[in-house]
């Protein structure tokens, strides 16, 4: 019995000893690529940024210089085409994430809640409908978007059934802000608007709007995204219990009150999660401007992780293309932390929401 | 998220509060619960119906018009039904095109990288979920550190590197880095904190080293969390785009996803080729749609236990 015991003692702390070996030896694989592609090309990035290497030979050779911080200023207050580039490219972005991530939000919260109903037939085939375009590449959605937005394509002829005639969706520059304005009579800028600029853009640019051209793309995003969120609120969903929702049926709440003040304020991480990953994903939009439309028309579509990539990979200048790449990063981490800070602050549903009575956090137990 | 303490003190707060008013209003609910599905449920069907046609239309589209002949799919883009049937789009791409190329590119990366992937995933996530060994926590933090980097802000950092090791334009360069799976990694962690310890521990008692342990009795156990990985990664690696941008430019490299893209830009083609570009994509649809179709319920699955928490 004691020989079996210090057996098993002796065993053990011999395998906590080799486990140390054994779990670097499980681990290394991860650890090497993860720092050979990710951290250590983060590092001569960052080094690249701030010299002036032409993509001919190694950007560690004694031919590339340090140039400081000129590459972010070329792109910040440069006042040339680089300044202006990163402004057009962050206007389109910018009308790019207000847009998509109200409109997949909503729609995927939508979706969710019709599927998610109790009595439902055909639940599976729904679900599989919506979701179906979510695990298709971007490369062949966008071809197929490329002709569906076509001049006579399939979206103008459906269009046209109903008496509209539809635009040249990606040949046209012009911005849906400045269409309007144009409709109410207001063709030339104001003066104060021409005049001032942000980023070697004048204010009238900044609201021009997305361009017909992108609002393209913002509808394929919607179209592509809707259904991944839709599956996030569904499993959000199905973890609340009834009881609650029948509580509020029984006082007599209306479908529609039963939603907004009692479903909707539980769905509050979830809403946050969905709208974090979106503007994340949003500001990096990439693949379809690369498949589509190469930033055109007009450099309305040009978004900064493209013209980052454009910058380096097709004009060869690295160090602008890896300035705008880190400016893109920090806006990301912006959102991120952003929402994070909201998020910690907004855990408790806020009192104009609450469902009568209030419901207390946490409850006295 | 709790629920079941908030319900008790609302139904007891509600019942006193307003007596005469819930004596009246509790018979109510059911007449109306028995009104509204009838109502509602009418408009609810009519709703999902047409957003389910919204969904699916366009690539019926796409199918139907690979299938056309170009003045056709120009005149009628609208008809699902060909005027006159012609494989001809499949024909020059099979035939007359690169394309054989880029399928051959996309299936060689694509089974490397998911099988590099499950191996790779599988060791880490097990010597996270079950490995005691120093300097465990702070590679935990780093994963996490990694997996907040955006994809995107990576492409000029990975074109650097891959040039600099010298395996630009190589397979190598564009299977190695998709290797680093962060997020599979956290998948198989969580599944090996899943499943109880005592196997494992009973055959380390029984006198089973660690890689003998691993090899047989948490493999067999582990097939579930790796078709996850294998789904997802396929998915992944077959529907990547930008990482084959960066490291390689020689078409005999290029991959499906880059081989269309360029198709479409107009960089290898004039002309708008409708019906051709459509077809390709079809083709480039139908391995993800059949993968998809098979195991949509793990793949749902995994798609929102990925992301939440």
């Amino acid at each position: 019995m004691t020989t079996a015991l210090q057996l098993l003692i002796r065993r053990r702390s011999g395998i906590h000893g080799r486990q140390n070996a054994t779990g670097w030896l499980f681990i290394a694989p991860v650890v090497i690529i993860l720092g050979l592609f990710l951290a250590l090309p983060v590092a001569m990035a960052a080094w690249v940024s701030v010299s002036d290497w032409t993509g001919r030979g190694s950007p560690f050779s004694a031919a590339t210089n340090f140039v400081g911080t000129e590459n972010y200023s070329a792109i910040l207050s440069g006042g040339g085409l680089a300044e202006r580039d990163f402004g057009t490219a962050l206007r389109n972005n910018f009308y790019y994430v207000i847009l998509t991530v109200p409109l997949q939000t909503a729609l995927s919260l939508l979706l969710a809640v019709l599927v998610n109903r109790r009595i439902l037939k055909g639940r599976g085939f729904f679900r599989t409908a919506f979701y179906f375009p979510s695990v298709t590449s971007s490369v062949a959605i966008t071809v197929l978007w490329l002709f569906l937005f076509s001049a006579s394509g399939v979206v103008n002829k459906l269009l046209a059934l109903v008496g509209v005639a539809g635009p040249n969706w990606f040949q046209d520059p012009n911005g849906v802000l400045h269409l309007i304005a144009g409709s109410l009579g207001v063709t030339t800028p104001p003066a104060t608007l021409a005049s001032n600029t942000l980023l070697g853009v004048s204010w009238w640019e900044w609201l021009s709007g997305p361009s017909v051209a992108m609002s393209a793309f913002i509808l394929m995003a919607v179209f592509t995204t809707s259904g991944t969120f839709m599956l996030l609120f569904i499993a959000a969903l199905q973890n609340l219990r009834g009881e609650l929702e029948e509580a509020a049926m029984l006082d007599g709440a209306s479908g529609w009150q039963r939603f907004w003040y009692v479903t909707l304020p539980m769905l509050r991480p979830t809403l946050f999660t969905v709208i974090t990953l979106g503007l994340i994903g949003t500001w990096q939009v990439f693949d379809q401007i690369y498949t589509g439309t190469q930033g055109g028309p007009a450099k309305t579509t040009l978004t900064p992780a493209y013209l980052s990539f454009s910058t380096a990979f097709n004009n060869q200048q690295w160090g602008q293309g890896a300035a705008i790449g880190f400016l893109l990063f920090a806006i990301i981490i912006f959102f991120a932390i952003i929402q994070r800070l909201i998020l910690r602050e907004r855990t408790t549903v806020p009192r104009r929401k609450r469902f009568n009575p209030p419901p207390p956090k946490g409850g006295t137990k | 998220m709790t629920i079941s303490p908030i319900s008790p003190p609302l139904m007891d707060a509600e019942i006193p509060a307003s007596p005469p008013r819930t004596s009246t209003q509790r018979p109510a609910p059911p007449g109306a619960r028995a009104r509204k599905p009838a109502t509602w449920g009418w408009v609810v069907y009519v709703v999902l119906i047409m957003l389910a046609i919204a969904y699916i239309f366009p690539f019926l589209v796409n199918i139907a018009t690979s299938f056309k002949t170009e003045p056709d799919a120009a005149a009628d883009p609208l008809s699902l039904v060909p005027a006159t049937w012609t494989a001809a789009a499949y024909e020059r791409l099979f035939l007359n095109s690169d394309f054989p190329v880029w399928f051959k590119n996309s299936i060689v990366v694509t089974v490397f990288v998911t099988a590099g992937r499950v191996f790779f995933d599988l060791l880490a996530g097990y010597a996270l979920a079950r490995l005691r060994f120093r300097g465990r926590s702070a590679v935990f933090a780093a994963l996490i550190a990694v997996m907040a980097v955006p994809g995107v802000v990576l492409l000029i950092p990975k074109f650097l590197v891959i040039n600099q090791l010298g395996i630009y334009d190589s397979y190598f360069g564009m299977i190695i880095p998709l290797l680093a799976d962060a997020a599979g990694v956290f998948i198989m962690k969580n599944f090996f904190e899943s499943i109880p310890v005592s196997v494992e521990e009973q055959a380390k008692v029984d006198g089973a080293g660690t890689f003998r342990t691993f090899w047989s009795i948490v493999l067999p156990m582990s097939v579930p969390a790796v078709m996850t990985i294998v789904i997802l990664s396929f998915q992944g690696s077959w529907n990547e785009l930008s990482h084959f941008i960066v490291s390689t430019q020689d078409p005999a490299l290029t991959t499906l996803t880059k081989g269309v893209a360029q198709l479409s830009s107009g960089q290898l083609s004039a002309g708008t080729q409708y019906p051709l570009k459509l077809a390709a994509a079809a083709i480039m649809t139908i391995p993800v749609a059949i993968v998809f179709f098979i195991f949509q319920k793990r793949i749902m699955n995994a798609t929102a236990g990925a992301v939440k928490e």
